[in-house]
C-alpha cells in the first residue's frame, strides 16, 4: 500500500520523513522553534540582567561601610542648632562642635544665654560637662548617661556611642524605599555583642549619595524606641551631608527636637587644647 | 504635818486664782500627753506596717545595694546564694529583684523602677498574687501614690523601658492588674511590682536578686559571701531620727504651754509673797523657822502642778481615750510627713509617757514655786509684822 499524502513513510530516513509535511506543518513546526528559542533566549537574559545585577548591588556590610566611610572624616568642625520640641514650647539652642577622628568631640553651647557657656567634652568613652552657673566639671557616668541632653530626645549615651556602625553591628539588605524623592536601600542591623544598647536598627541608606535617610532603634523585644529622619541633605565641602535631622523618642509624646546644621568644615586644623579639661573652663 | 496641811488649806483659799493657774497647767499636761502620745503612735504604725510590708525580719542586701544610691542600682543584682535559697525553699524569705526603669504613662515620662517579687510569696503583706492574673501584657501591681502620680487606673497600659543586665534597652506593656491601698511609700512611690520570674527573664538576670526579705520571726542564722544582713535597727533607724526629729520640733508648742503655766505660778507666787507678808512675819515671830516658811510657800506652788495632774486627768482622760480610739485623722497631704502614715494616727499613752510628764510637770513647777520664795530668807520678822518689804 502506497502511503498517504500526511503519512509518513515508516522506512524513510529523517529528513525524507519530513519531505512530506505540508507547509502549513512546516510554518507551526518553525513558529514552535522561534518560540522555543525565544523563550531560552529570554530565560538567559534575565538571569544574566539578574545576576549582573546583583552583582551591582551592594550588600548590607557595604553599604554600612561607604556610609561609615562618608559620615566619619579626620575632624570636623560644625555649627548647629537644636530645636527641642516641649509640651508648651519649643527651645533652640545653638552649639558649635569640634571632632576628631571617632574618639574625641568638645561642644560649646552659644546660646540661648541660659545655655551660654556650657561645654561637653567626649574622650574615648569619658565625657565631662561644665556648667558656667556652678563653675563645675562633672564626668557623666552610669546612671547619667541615659539622661536627655539639654531636654531633648537624645540621651548622652547617644552622643557617647562609637559612630562607626559597622564596628557594632551586622548588616543586612532588607529592602528599597524612596524617600524626600531619594531611592534608598533599606538595611537591616543586628548587634555583634550583647552589650550594645539598641540591639537592632533599621537604617535608609541613599543608593546614590551613601547618606542615612532615616533610622529606627529597636528595643530588645522588638518595639521601636526612637527614630531618626533627615529632612534635608547638602553637599558640603564634596560630601553629602543631612542639614535638618529630627530626632524622635517614639515612647514619649511631642514633635521630637530637630537639629539643623548650619556649618560645617570636614578636615580643619583642631589646636590639641581642645581636647583638654582645660578647655572647659575657658 | 502642819506645812501641808497650812498649804492645802491656803491653795483652795486662794479660789479662783488657784483654778486658773490649775486650768492653764492642766492643759498644758494634756498637750504634753497628746502630743508626745501621737509621736509614739505614728512611730509604732510606721514602724509596724514597714515591717508588715517591706522590712519582715530583716533584709539581706546584695553588696552593692544602697537604696539612696540610684548609681549603684544597675550592679546591685547577684544569684540568690544557696544558704538563702533553703530559707525561700522554706517559705522564710522572698528575694527581690529590682531594676531601674522609665515609663511611659500618656507620653509622659515618669522615672519607676520595676521590682519582681514571686507572686507565691507570704513573707511580706503584698497582694503580689494578683500578679498571677492572666493577662495579655506582663500584669503589674502599683500602689495608689504610683497610680495618682501616673494618672493610672486598674487595667490601664503602661509602657516601661527598661536596660538589662549587658545595658541592651527593652521596652514592653504591662497591664496594672491591681492598685494597692498602702502606707508604706517605700513600696509604692514610683515602683511597678511585677513577676519576679518575668523580670530576671526580660532583664537577663536568671536567679538573681537585688535583696531577699526574712520573715518577721527570722534572727540571723547565715551571712552569705556578697550580701548583708540588715535588721531592724538598722532598717527603721531612719524612721526613728525622723520621729525624733518631729517630736523635738513639736515639743515647742507644749513648752510654751508649760511656760505659760510656769509664768501664771511664779506670778502667783511673787504675789501671794507680796500680800502675805504679814502673814510670813507671824508665822515666824510665832516660831516657824524661815526654811520651814519657803517649805510652805514651795509646797502650795507645787501643789498646782498635783491638782493640775489631777483635773488634766478629769477632763483629758475621756479625750485622750477617744482619739487613741477613733485616731486622729490624717490630710490627704500626709504624705508629706516622709513616712508611712495611715488615714489616721493612733496616739499610744504609755505608763512610762503619763509618769514622766507628772513628774515634769512637777518639778517645773516646784522649781518655779520655790525661786520667789527665796525672798522670805532676807525678811526680817519686825519688817515682815509692819508689812515692810525686805
Amino acid at each position: 500500500m502506497k502511503p498517504g499524502k500526511n503519512e509518513i513513510h515508516p522506512k524513510a530516513p529523517g529528513r525524507q520523513e519530513n519531505a512530506g509535511l505540508s507547509f502549513h506543518s512546516w510554518r507551526i513546526l518553525c513558529a514552535c522553534a522561534t518560540l522555543r528559542a525565544l523563550y531560552i533566549f529570554s530565560v538567559l537574559s534575565i538571569t544574566f540582567i539578574l545576576s549582573v545585577d546583583a552583582m551591582a548591588q551592594p550588600s548590607g556590610e557595604e553599604i554600612l561601610q561607604r556610609v561609615d566611610a562618608n559620615m566619619t572624616s579626620d575632624s570636623k568642625i560644625l555649627t548647629s542648632k537644636m530645636i527641642i520640641h516641649g509640651r508648651r514650647a519649643s527651645r533652640t539652642i545653638e552649639s558649635k562642635s569640634y571632632i576628631e577622628g571617632t574618639n574625641k568631640s568638645f561642644t560649646e553651647y552659644l546660646s540661648p544665654p541660659r545655655e551660654a557657656g556650657t561645654k561637653m567634652l567626649k574622650l574615648a568613652d569619658q565625657l565631662w560637662t561644665y556648667s558656667p552657673q556652678t563653675d563645675r566639671t562633672i564626668l557623666i557616668s552610669g546612671h547619667m548617661l541615659r539622661q536627655s541632653v539639654m531636654g531633648s530626645d537624645l540621651s548622652y549615651e547617644d552622643m557617647m556611642e562609637d559612630p562607626k556602625l559597622v564596628n557594632l553591628y551586622d548588616a543586612e539588605r532588607v529592602g528599597e524605599e524612596t524617600l524626600v524623592d531619594r531611592p534608598c536601600w533599606i538595611v537591616g542591623l543586628t548587634a555583634k555583642t550583647a552589650d550594645i544598647a539598641y540591639q537592632s536598627r533599621k537604617i535608609w541608606v541613599d543608593k546614590e549619595r551613601y547618606v542615612l535617610m532615616k533610622e529606627e532603634r529597636y528595643a530588645k523585644s522588638g518595639k521601636l524606641l526612637k527614630t531618626t529622619t533627615i529632612n534635608n541633605v547638602e553637599l558640603k565641602s564634596g560630601r553629602w551631608v543631612a542639614t535638618s535631622v529630627t530626632f524622635k523618642d517614639q515612647l514619649q509624646s511631642g514633635q521630637g527636637t530637630e537639629f539643623i546644621l548650619q556649618d560645617i568644615q570636614f578636615n580643619a586644623p583642631i589646636p590639641d587644647y581642645i581636647f583638654t579639661k582645660a578647655s572647659l573652663r575657658k | 504635818m502642819i506645812i501641808p496641811k497650812l498649804a492645802i488649806r491656803n491653795l483652795l483659799g486662794a479660789g479662783v486664782r488657784t483654778w486658773l493657774n490649775v486650768i492653764v497647767l492642766s492643759i498644758a499636761f494634756f498637750a504634753i500627753v497628746f502630743m508626745q502620745g501621737l509621736y509614739i503612735g505614728m512611730n509604732e504604725q510606721a514602724r509596724d506596717a514597714l515591717i508588715d510590708t517591706y522590712y519582715g525580719g530583716g533584709q539581706y542586701w546584695q553588696k552593692n545595694y544602697d537604696p539612696f544610691d540610684p548609681f549603684a542600682l544597675e550592679d546591685s543584682h547577684a544569684p540568690v546564694p544557696g544558704e538563702l535559697q533553703q530559707l525561700v525553699d522554706a517559705g522564710q524569705a522572698t528575694p527581690i529583684l529590682m531594676v531601674q526603669a522609665t515609663s511611659f504613662p500618656s507620653g509622659r515620662i515618669v522615672p519607676a523602677m520595676l521590682i519582681g517579687i514571686s507572686p507565691e510569696q507570704q513573707v511580706i503583706n503584698i497582694p503580689a498574687d494578683v500578679l498571677k492574673r492572666e493577662s495579655d501584657a506582663i500584669p503589674a501591681l502599683i500602689g495608689t501614690r504610683m497610680a495618682k502620680s501616673a494618672r493610672l487606673n486598674s487595667g490601664d497600659y503602661l509602657t516601661i523601658r527598661w536596660r538589662d543586665a549587658n545595658g541592651t534597652y527593652d521596652a514592653a506593656d504591662v497591664q496594672i492588674v491591681h492598685i494597692m491601698q498602702t502606707t508604706v511609700e517605700v513600696i509604692d512611690a514610683g515602683k511597678v511590682w511585677i513577676p519576679l520570674e518575668t523580670l530576671q527573664q526580660v532583664a537577663s538576670m536568671p536567679n538573681e536578686a537585688t535583696i531577699v526579705v526574712t520573715a518577721k520571726n527570722y534572727t540571723q542564722a547565715t551571712t552569705p559571701e556578697g550580701w548583708n544582713f540588715k535588721n531592724h535597727d538598722f532598717l527603721l533607724a531612719d524612721l526613728k531620727a525622723l520621729v525624733k526629729q518631729k517630736t523635738v520640733g513639736a515639743s515647742i508648742l507644749y513648752v510654751m504651754l508649760l511656760f505659760l503655766g510656769m509664768l501664771a505660778i511664779f506670778d502667783t507666787q511673787v504675789l501671794s509673797i507680796f500680800r502675805r507678808q504679814k502673814e510670813i512675819g507671824t508665822l515666824i515671830a510665832l516660831g516657824m523657822t524661815r526654811s520651814k516658811v519657803i517649805r510652805l510657800f514651795t509646797l502650795e506652788g507645787a501643789l498646782h502642778g498635783l491638782l493640775a495632774a489631777v483635773v488634766g486627768f478629769m477632763w483629758g482622760s475621756p479625750l485622750l481615750w477617744l482619739m487613741a480610739k477613733n485616731g486622729w485623722p490624717m490630710p490627704e497631704y500626709g504624705d508629706d510627713f516622709g513616712m508611712a502614715l495611715g488615714e489616721a494616727i493612733y496616739p499610744m499613752y504609755t505608763g512610762g509617757l503619763i509618769l514622766g510628764t507628772t513628774i515634769l510637770v512637777l518639778f517645773a513647777v516646784t522649781i518655779v514655786s520655790f525661786l520667789p520664795t527665796r525672798r522670805i530668807a532676807k525678811l526680817r520678822p519686825t519688817d515682815a509684822l509692819r508689812g515692810k518689804r525686805a
